[in-house]
Formats: structure tokens, C-alpha cells, sequence
């Protein structure tokens, strides 16, 4: 009947003894924890700093795309990745957020209680925060009926009739956890799927279920909480109404880039230019993730971007000893 | 009866709580007759209690210790607080079973009411000195929310860090009427003195700011 996940502690004593570091890590999803594994095994000193562990990790449930485990959720394998770093003795600061990033000499990292670190290379992969829709009524309705967050808040909606916003794999596996709980979904999406084809296919054992593509929402309404939407039908050119008690947003992510505006290279939307080296504009700072402009936003590669950005700075720091 | 706790679960909460350095008071609140998850959270108490000679769980009843009730301000059932080793009530309090990933602030608030050091002085420096008013700080949670426990930690710390701030923990689930009052629909949320609201994992500086604005 109940699940129970426990996860790790990290050990907040490490940093005590320790404020500099070889490679200072800003980000706990996936990139951010391969690139403190692959830095802590060729003898760097590391940290990891981030609010929470998991990144957007946490807001999947299914994984079944990660190569060599058939099939886990998004917690699971984020408190393995999380328990295979702390096993290697990384430090990992949580519950405080990064709110300054600059260079002077070494890199400064200060954080919101006004502690500062320094790094001399540091590994920026913050990933994303959630896109809204930048309709009326959306800032109104957030966390009213409007939620960027299936696993946390699908039971508020039992029974109850809601509109999945979006048509790549987080809204569709959005539409898959959601059927445990609603009694009918409606997919309004503005063009048409790009969501993978094995998640699709899963639909057809969803009652309820109904998809409108090249269908854009115009506005969020409702009273004390949100009670539909109105939408323009592509095709026809025509508005209508549809009535539901919530709407989850899964439009993908915009880049939490930023501590670095002003200090590297971003381009329009505000991810990071990175090198095949994950090195940024500024040497000795690397990005890797859903921050960067790499994009297939993917577990597995933001994983992979972590690993190589340890190892180029693993270089970097051979290369300038003083 | 079937353990809540696998043998997987048992060994992680085992040795994480195994650096508890004080005792531990659990006083669970139910009630007889229709209680959602009474039964459940006695037996998670039980098992996690059983793990540890420092942790004691004492079982009272919501109507028929009505005083202690009142004391510890429980209204409803299940509801448990944390007593310290002197029995000093800090104002830590979950309301509904700590299920799923609410377990890690369950242990969590285990660890910090032993006396183990959270870390927080530092932050909070004297920004509380002033605070001579009562503050409530209520977070709604549902179970499957990963970003709920961050939230629940950091209110609780709060609440055993300064003896006017108190800090309930509700399952949403469990507490629909309550929810749907606060017009809960979205988690973490947490609403300070009834009126005040921060939604998602905040840092603490949010936390303090809000207190401090009262």
C-alpha cells in the first residue's frame, strides 16, 4: 500500500574542513553527479552544491530509456546516482541555492546564507525550470488547478477531468501517470507529437482519453481556482472552450542559466554555448545538461556531458598548476 | 501483520538512524472509529521504532487525552509530535502518515531533535531575535512529491530553532477538507499563520523573509 523512499544523507561536516576546491560542481541532476563520479576517481577535490538532489530527475516517474536498466523510476535512479557519489565521500551541499558566480582570480561561489567557496574550474549544469505557456490567466492560476508537476500533484485531481498541455515525452508520459487518477484527459497540443512512439502506444488502454493536436491554448480561466481553457483550433481558425478542473504544463524546460549572464556566451534562449569539451566562453568553466544548448534533453546525455566536462577539466588543471 | 517496511527499507532506515545521539518522544493522536491511516501510521511508527533504542512512541487518544491534545495543539488524527530527551515539545508536528518520500522528513526530524547539529544558526544568525509573536507554518505535501520533504525539513528546523515558530507537516491526501480550505492544488505549499503563501521547495532565506515581514 505504501512505497517507502528513503534517500542518502550527505555529510553537511565535510565542508567544514574544506572551502576550496579543485572542481566545484552547481547542480545536483544527472550531469551534476556523473561529473562529481568521474572528478572524485581521478583525484580531484570536489563539491557539489545545489538546493535539491535530482534535478528535474524528480518530476519523471517512469525511466525506461536509461541503457542497462530495463526499467526504474525517476527517484530511484536518482538516489542511486545520488548514493553512488556520497559512497566516494563527495561533499554535498543541499537546501542553500548558488546566488553569485564571478572570477577574480579562483572561481567564487557564494550561496543565500552568504557562505563563499572557491573552485578553480567549476561545472555549471543547473538544467531547467519548467516553460509556462505565457498565456493570460497562467500566472493567476499556477498551483490553482495549474500545475508543472505530475508526480507531485496527480492525486488532487481524482476523479476529475484535466488537460495535459504539450506533445513531447513528458507530456505523454504526463498523460500515462495521470490516467491512475483522472477520470478524463484531454491533450491540447499546438502541432503535432513528437513524443516517442513506445509511450504512445500506451494510450490506447487510457478510458477518457481525448487529443486534440495543432491546437493552441489562448487563455487560462476560472474563478477561485482555474476552470478551463480556450483554444484555437489551427485548422479551422475557430476558438472554443474547454472546461476542465486543472491543466499540467509539459512544454519542455527554459535554461536556469542565470549566475551567468554577463560572465559567458549564451545564445537566444539562454542556454549556454558550450565546446565539444563542455567548456563555456570563460576557460576553466564548463557546462553540461539541459542548460546547455545540447538539444535532446535526455538523462543519459546530460550524464554523459557531465563525465566529459570532469575529465577536460581534470585536464585543464594539469595544464595550469598555479 | 505484513510490515510496512521491507527488509531493503528497514536496513537504510536502520542505519540512518544509527548516529541519533539523544532520545526521542513520538506521541501519536488517534481516534477511534473512522480514522484514514490511524492504523497505517501506528505500525510505521512501531516498526521505525523498534529500530533504535533511542526512539520511544507513546499512543494517546485524540478525545480521551484531550489535554495533552490541546497542549501539543493536535486537532486531528493521525497526528503525531517529537518531544525531545528532556520531553520539551519544539513544535514539531506531522499530520497524516510520513509514507513515500515523505520519510526522508520524518528521519530527518528524528536526526535534528536527537541533537544533531542542522546547521542552521549560522543562517538564521540573530534575523529571529525580534520575532516575539507565535508563527504556524503548515506544509501541504502529497506523497509522491519529491520536493515536498526539502520543504518540511526546513520548516521544522525552523520550529526547533526558536521557540515561538511552530511547523505541521499535512498530507494532502489524508486532509482533503484542509486542503481544499487552503485551496491546496499544487505541492510543496506552505502557508504561514493561514494567510501567507510559499509554493515549491524554497530555500530558507524565503522562509525568513515571510517571518520576518509578519
Amino acid at each position: 500500500m505504501f512505497d517507502f523512499a528513503v534517500e542518502t544523507q550527505s555529510k553537511q561536516s565535510l565542508f567544514e574542513s574544506q572551502k576550496h576546491f579543485d572542481f566545484a560542481i552547481i547542480g545536483g541532476g544527472p550531469a551534476g553527479m556523473n561529473a562529481a563520479l568521474y572528478a572524485i576517481r581521478k583525484g580531484l577535490s570536489v563539491a557539489v552544491f545545489s538546493l535539491e538532489i535530482g534535478g528535474q530527475l524528480h518530476n519523471t516517474s517512469e525511466v525506461d530509456n536509461y541503457i542497462g536498466i530495463e526499467h526504474t523510476t525517476g527517484g530511484k535512479l536518482s538516489e542511486a546516482f545520488h548514493h553512488h557519489v556520497l559512497e566516494l565521500g563527495v561533499p554535498i551541499k543541499t537546501g542553500h541555492l548558488v546566488t553569485k558566480l564571478e572570477k577574480p582570480d579562483d572561481f567564487h561561489i557564494t550561496l543565500d546564507n552568504n557562505e563563499v567557496y572557491t573552485a578553480k574550474t567549476v561545472l555549471y549544469a543547473t538544467g531547467g525550470a519548467p516553460r509556462r505557456l505565457g498565456v493570460p490567466g497562467e500566472e493567476e492560476f499556477a498551483n490553482k488547478g495549474v500545475s508543472y508537476c505530475t508526480t507531485c500533484d496527480a492525486p488532487f485531481f481524482k476523479n476529475e477531468h484535466v488537460i495535459v498541455a504539450g506533445g513531447g515525452n513528458s507530456a505523454a508520459e504526463s498523460v500515462v501517470d495521470l490516467a491512475a487518477w483522472a477520470s478524463k484527459i484531454t491533450v491540447v497540443h499546438r502541432s503535432q507529437w513528437r513524443a516517442d512512439q513506445i509511450i504512445l502506444d500506451q494510450f490506447k488502454n487510457i478510458e477518457g482519453l481525448e487529443i486534440n493536436l495543432e491546437t493552441q491554448i489562448l487563455e487560462i480561466f476560472g474563478d477561485t481556482k482555474m476552470r478551463g481553457v480556450r483554444v484555437l483550433d489551427k485548422p479551422s481558425g475557430k476558438e472554443r472552450v474547454i472546461e476542465a478542473d486543472g491543466m499540467f504544463v509539459e512544454i519542455g524546460n527554459i535554461p536556469k542559466s542565470d549566475l551567468l549572464k554577463g560572465l559567458v556566451d549564451l545564445n537566444e534562449q539562454g542556454e549556454v554555448i558550450v565546446s565539444r569539451d563542455q567548456e563555456t566562453s570563460l576557460p576553466g568553466l564548463y557546462a553540461a545538461g539541459d542548460v546547455t544548448t545540447q538539444p535532446y534533453k535526455q538523462i543519459i546525455i546530460s550524464a554523459s556531458e557531465g563525465a566529459v566536462a570532469a575529465l577536460a577539466a581534470t585536464q585543464y588543471l594539469m595544464h595550469h598548476k598555479n | 501483520m505484513e510490515k510496512l517496511l521491507n527488509e531493503e527499507v528497514t536496513k537504510q532506515v536502520k542505519e540512518y538512524l544509527n548516529p541519533m545521539k539523544e532520545s526521542v518522544t513520538m506521541v501519536l493522536f488517534t481516534q477511534e472509529g473512522a480514522c484514514n491511516t490511524c492504523q497505517e501510521t501506528r505500525q510505521l511508527l512501531s516498526e521505525v521504532a523498534a529500530l533504535t533504542d533511542k526512539l520511544t512512541l507513546v499512543e494517546k487518544d485524540l478525545n480521551k487525552d484531550a489535554a495533552l491534545a490541546e497542549e501539543y495543539g493536535v486537532t486531528m488524527t493521525p497526528s503525531f509530535v517529537m518531544l525531545d530527551k528532556k520531553d520539551t515539545y519544539k513544535g514539531v508536528k506531522f499530520n497524516g502518515i510520513p509514507a513515500g518520500h515523505e520519510i526522508n522528513s520524518f528521519l530527518s526530524a528524528l536526526m535534528d531533535m536527537s541533537g544533531i547539529d542542522f546547521g542552521l544558526a549560522e543562517t538564521i544568525g540573530s534575523r529571529l531575535d525580534k520575532l516575539d509573536k507565535p508563527v504556524n507554518i503548515k506544509v501541504f505535501v502529497t506523497l509522491s512529491c519529491p520536493h515536498c520533504p526539502g520543504a518540511v525539513s526546513n520548516a521544522h528546523r525552523l520550529a526547533m530553532s526558536h521557540p515561538h515558530i511552530e511547523s505541521e507537516m499535512i498530507e494532502a491526501q489524508t486532509f482533503g477538507e484542509l486542503s481544499q480550505k487552503f485551496n491546496v492544488s499544487g505541492v510543496p505549499k506552505i502557508i504561514i499563520n493561514d494567510e501567507h503563501e510559499l509554493v515549491g521547495n524554497q530555500p530558507i532565506q524565503e522562509y525568513l523573509k515571510t517571518i520576518e515581514a509578519l
